[in-house]
């Protein structure tokens, strides 16, 4: 069963090398690359009943028992990591393949896109599936390098302009990460998680911290954590929608998914609690305020993807059992509702030729079933009961309230304040983009719209204004999946109840890894 | 753990001489930056493994004592490979942006009409790497023979003629905010 694990790192692998060696034939690049993630989807969902039933699933990869070889650990976080990007990433493939289909390709390059989207995944995956931190870094290089090929597609002026800021900003955080590597290395003389875990507490205070400050740092970087995130906003909007879904949808969690681990696994206990919660607030309160100057549809998400990664770092800061299955929740939630939003921003701009909401209008009438998929992700992402953006930000307050000190009172003040204007900027967005008749646009006068600033790299309108049937077929298939989270949130919410539970206790973790006990 | 103090220095310089380079505009003195940091954080991983010793291939020559620690060996080789393939990227994208500096919106029109050509045909509605590389060098090449010309037309074009291309962009102009 174990042999499973490898599985989801080699074959979108594989499946990248025959991409590549199908380069210009298109049907079979989109046969092998659905078939790939498709294939890895059903892995995951195979290895999370698995992992949920007889705990860790472990590979020493060569046969080379830990530390000596690379492990790799699935534990129930990273089963269900796994499982939700490998949907997304097969959501967003199909609607990059309608999108081509209508396009003839002119945004999508066909013979590079499919083998470099394959790489991201299989990078994406094995950071997933690491259990020591050098893999770690291999998984991040792995999707980052994929992913300064997706930004720069079409190697237009702008996206060359934003993908220099983004390449620049990634590689100092790797550097920083590979520093941290090493000096970890040197501390305890080991890369394996496991056993860091274990040999980190002998070491002197100070060191720990500066070792978990380095971590941290790198991570936040890539998690686009207040004042890091500066680049964020600027650089995915330009690339093409579904490369933004997907970015905005994966990226910035495999950075909160190495915070929790590291957070949780190396440095427990850490005294950056407190100093984690300022930057939650400040994430959440500078992000959705950036969200609310925006006239662009698309670096409106953006910036309310910056605001919410906050949420995450604040059950992240808390630490509790109750605060890490509410911020795993969150996590999933945020995945599939930023990335269904994005996809929809991808609809709405072949819909109105433009993302921005000075020049939208009549949508509602030209294209009803936009404006409904669009309607629901923003009550989600608001944070509206039922849906689960409620449920998550109720079981992060609920873990705030039980710990009951101060500073986590003023952060579920923060937290509602956010998921409000969250709601009052999708809201205006929704109002002026769909409710506006067409013919209002010109002219148009209101309080709503004063002092928005226009995206300045806006590249003028869209020529083509049709949007194929797989483009909305995979948006509502991701818009489904996040109710689903709605009506199923018990047994999910359970689910990560159980995965919480397998963090706050490390010793899971390390016997898994070391069945004989630790050397 | 035990370290070389010349090792210790070179690497600080070469963060401090990496870092510094890397403020620069420019980006090919980016790309410099990126390889001193890069290569310090190698000789940073080089470091933790402490002392020297005998290479550690296990032939029974060398008492295990006395062997260097190949993992760092290992973490380091990977890393250098990592490196040079993300180098020879942001190398194509200096020369992407170089190419779009220098031509401006005519760097975008030959792009276009390549694709305007290949759309008409259907079963060639996409265009391969080749094709564009091709067509890039030949307009190079052409905009070289005539240079003078090329450059005063070229610098006009950018500066007063509005971008009528569906995908001209102000960052494309040159001094739009990259220089070289």
């Amino acid at each position: 069963m174990n042999l499973l694990v490898p599985l989801v790192v080699t074959i979108p692998l594989l499946g990248s090398a025959l991409t590549l060696a199908f380069g210009r034939r298109r049907p079979q690049q989109i046969v092998v690359s659905v078939l790939a993630l498709t294939l890895v989807a059903v892995i995951s969902a195979v290895l999370l009943v698995q992992v949920d039933q007889t705990g860790p699933a472990v590979v020493n990869v060569g046969g080379w028992d830990a530390p000596w070889g690379i492990v790799l650990v699935v534990d129930r976080l990273s089963a269900i990591m796994l499982l939700v990007s490998a949907l997304m990433l097969l959501g967003v493939l199909l609607f990059a393949v309608g999108q081509g289909i209508v396009d003839g390709d002119r945004e999508t390059p066909v013979s590079i896109f499919h083998p470099t989207y394959l790489v991201l995944a299989a990078g994406l995956f094995n950071a997933f599936i690491a259990g020591d931190l050098f893999n770690l870094y291999v998984g991040f290089e792995m999707l980052l390098s994929a992913s300064y090929v997706l930004l720069t597609l079409g190697g237009t002026g702008a996206r060359i302009r934003v993908g220099v800021t983004y390449i620049v900003v990634s590689l100092m955080s790797s550097i920083l990460f590979l520093s941290a590597i090493a000096l970890i290395y040197g501390a305890t003389g080991t890369v394996t998680m496991a056993l860091i875990s274990e040999r980190v507490a002998d070491l002197p205070p100070d060191v720990k911290l500066v070792l978990n400050l380095l971590l941290l740092l790198a991570f936040c970087v890539k998690a686009a954590v207040f004042p890091l995130s500066f680049w964020l906003p600027d650089s995915y909007p330009t690339a093409p929608a579904p490369v933004t879904a997907v970015f905005a949808g994966l990226l910035t969690k495999v950075g909160i998914y190495a915070i929790i681990r590291t957070q949780t696994l190396l440095f427990p206990e850490s005294p950056l609690s407190v100093p984690l919660m300022v930057v939650a607030f400040l994430t959440m309160i500078v992000g959705i305020l950036g969200a609310l100057a925006q006239a662009d549809i698309k670096r409106l998400l953006s910036f309310t993807l910056v605001s919410h990664i906050g949420y995450m770092i604040f059950g992240i800061a808390m630490g509790t059992p109750l605060a890490i299955a509410a911020t795993i929740f969150y996590v999933v939630h945020h995945i599939t509702v930023q990335t269904t939003l994005f996809l929809c921003a991808g609809l709405i701009e072949r819909v109105g030729g433009t993302t921005s909401l000075a020049r939208l209008g009549g949508l509602l009438k030209a294209a009803p079933f936009v404006a409904f998929l669009f309607f629901v992700g923003a009550l989600n992402l608001g944070g509206i009961p039922p849906f689960s953006g409620f449920l998550g930000k109720i079981a992060l307050f609920q873990a705030g309230a039980e710990i009951g000190e101060p500073v986590t009172y003023i952060l579920m003040g923060a937290g509602a304040a956010t998921s409000l204007l969250t709601l009052y900027a999708l809201a205006r967005a929704w109002n002026v983009a769909f409710w506006r008749e067409a013919g209002e646009v010109e002219d148009y006068e209101s309080p709503m719209l004063d002092a928005l600033l226009d995206d300045p790299d806006d590249e003028g309108a869209v020529t083509t204004r049709t949007i194929s049937p797989l483009m909305t077929g995979a948006t509502t298939a991701l818009l489904v999946l996040t109710l689903s989270l709605t009506v199923f949130a018990g047994p999910v919410f359970a689910f990560t109840g159980r995965a919480a539970a397998n963090i706050e206790n490390p010793a899971t973790y390390i016997d898994a890894v070391f069945p004989n006990g630790a050397p | 753990m035990s370290a070389s103090l010349t090792l210790v220095i070179v690497m600080a310089v070469m963060y401090a001489a990496g870092v510094y380079v890397m403020l620069e505009r420019s980006l090919t003195r980016v790309l410099i930056g990126f390889l001193l940091v890069g290569n310090a954080t190698n000789l940073l991983i080089f470091i933790m493994s402490g002392r020297p010793g005998s290479s550690p291939i296990v032939t029974g020559t060398a008492a295990d004592a006395d062997m260097a620690d190949p993992v760092p060996q290992v973490l380091m080789l990977t890393a250098i490979v990592i490196n040079f393939g993300i180098t020879a990227l942001i190398l194509a994208l200096i020369y992407r942006s170089w190419w779009l500096a220098r031509l401006g919106d005519e760097g975008d029109t030959v792009t276009d009409e390549h694709a305007a050509e290949t759309v008409g045909s259907t079963e060639e509605s996409f265009r391969s790497v080749t094709e564009d590389e091709a067509a890039s060098q030949e307009d190079l090449d052409a905009s070289e023979r005539g240079s003078e010309h090329a450059h005063e037309r070229g610098s006009e074009h950018a500066h007063e003629q509005p971008h009528t291309g569906e995908r001209g962009d102000p960052a494309t102009a040159p001094g739009g905010g990259m220089n070289l």
